[in-house]
This record gives C-alpha cells, sequence and structure tokens, in this order.
C-alpha cells in the first residue's frame, strides 16, 4: 500500500468515549462509520488521557474536536476538556434515546442515530473547511 | 546530549523543520543528535497523527506545523 505523506492536515478530529456498555461501543462504531465516510479522523481518547505527547500535539493541530459520549458520565468531555481542548461538536448517545445495557449486539440502526447528527452539522461546516473528503456520502442501513 | 527527532515522511516542511532545528541548535551551542524519523510506524508509534513532529528526548512537542527557531530553542535549551 502507498504511504500517503502525513503532513495534510487533520481537519477533523473525532473523539469516542468507547465505554464499556452498548452506549459507549455505539460511540465507538460511530467514530469508525465517520472516518470511514470521510467526515473525520478517529483518534484516540486514551491517549489524551494518559498525556500521549504526541498525540495532544496532533490534536491541537486539529481545526474541529468531535466528541461522542456515550452516556450521562461523559467521558470523552471530561477527559478532553480538562485537557485544554474545546468540543466543537457534541453527541451523547443516550440524549438520542438510546438506552444504556449491557449487550454489546450493536443495532446499526442505532449508530445511524448517532452518526447521521454528526454528520450532518459537519457537512454544515464546509463552508469553512476547505474539507477534501467525501461531502456527500450517504449512510446506509445496516452499513455496520 | 539531547536527542531531536523531526518525524516526517520528507516532504518540504519536514525538510524546513529539519533545518531549523539544526539552526536551534547551532545557536544555543549546545551538543545535540538531529535525527529524522521517516517511518511511519515509528512516527505512529508516538501517537503522531500529523507531520511535521518534532521530539526532544522522547517528547513530542509539535506536531502539525513548523515552529521558529526561537520556540525550538526554548524547548532543548
Amino acid at each position: 500500500m502507498e504511504e500517503k505523506c502525513l503532513c495534510e492536515p487533520t481537519e477533523i478530529l473525532i473523539f469516542p468515549c468507547s465505554g464499556g456498555s452498548n452506549v459507549g461501543q455505539i460511540a465507538n462504531q460511530a467514530g469508525m462509520t465517520l472516518t470511514q465516510e470521510g467526515f473525520g479522523n478517529l483518534f484516540c481518547l486514551a491517549g489524551i488521557g494518559g498525556h500521549v505527547s504526541g498525540m495532544i500535539e496532533s490534536t491541537k493541530a486539529g481545526k474541529i474536536i468531535g466528541a461522542i459520549d456515550g452516556c450521562p458520565v461523559a467521558c470523552a468531555k471530561k477527559t478532553l476538556e480538562p485537557a485544554g481542548f474545546n468540543i466543537d461538536e457534541y453527541v451523547q448517545v443516550t440524549d438520542l434515546g438510546i438506552e444504556k445495557n449491557h449487550d454489546f449486539n450493536l443495532n446499526p440502526s442505532e449508530v445511524k442515530k448517532v452518526t447521521d447528527p454528526i454528520a450532518s452539522r459537519i457537512h454544515r461546516r464546509k463552508g469553512v473547511l476547505s474539507f477534501k473528503g467525501k461531502l456527500y456520502p450517504s449512510f446506509s442501513e445496516g452499513r455496520i | 546530549m539531547k536527542k531531536i527527532e523531526i518525524l516526517g515522511m520528507g516532504c518540504p516542511k519536514c525538510n524546513e523543520l529539519e533545518s531549523r532545528a539544526k539552526e536551534a541548535v547551532k545557536g544555543l551551542g549546545i551538543e545535540a543528535e538531529v535525527v529524522k524519523v521517516s517511518d511511519v510506524k515509528t512516527i505512529s508509534n508516538y501517537g503522531v497523527l500529523v507531520t511535521p513532529a518534532l521530539v526532544v528526548d522522547g517528547v513530542v512537542k509539535v506536531a502539525g506545523k513548523v515552529p521558529k527557531v526561537d520556540e525550538i530553542q526554548e524547548w532543548i535549551k
């Protein structure tokens, strides 16, 4: 595989909480789907919490920070903000009517419920950023 | 002796950072090793998503931009 130069700016960084519940993993899956669809780059929340200098400096280079929390515990928010990062786009999975449990058989339609609002908000920012990814990807049911 | 690593694939920005790092070292008159790292696996092991990046003694000081010589000197002195 051809190696791409990393000097292209990573403008949109997506931090899911990736927590130990269905909603944490829906957040994680949503982050992966948004990345695969070209809306941004999934990035490592644990690296911010762990004070990994490379991840912190790379996050500073991002232009938009999106955070996806599974539940009101809000680990993504509570990790990013004390590290000095302002969250530009924020979604909490339980706010979308998805109940927290520990069933890890994720429902694709629930993941879509999370990706759709974030995708549309990022889409609205298209005039602000010279976005090089696909602008109008369509999320298909059952994609995951 | 300080170890300064320039992370990047060899694009003009990476080369510029290397040049500024060497200038910063020379300006301070300190002993430092300036090493260019272009291996993607090594770069990603630093958690760096965007280059160029400057690493001083294992700590990433900046990523995704080319800092001024005096900024670099603050990190390495």
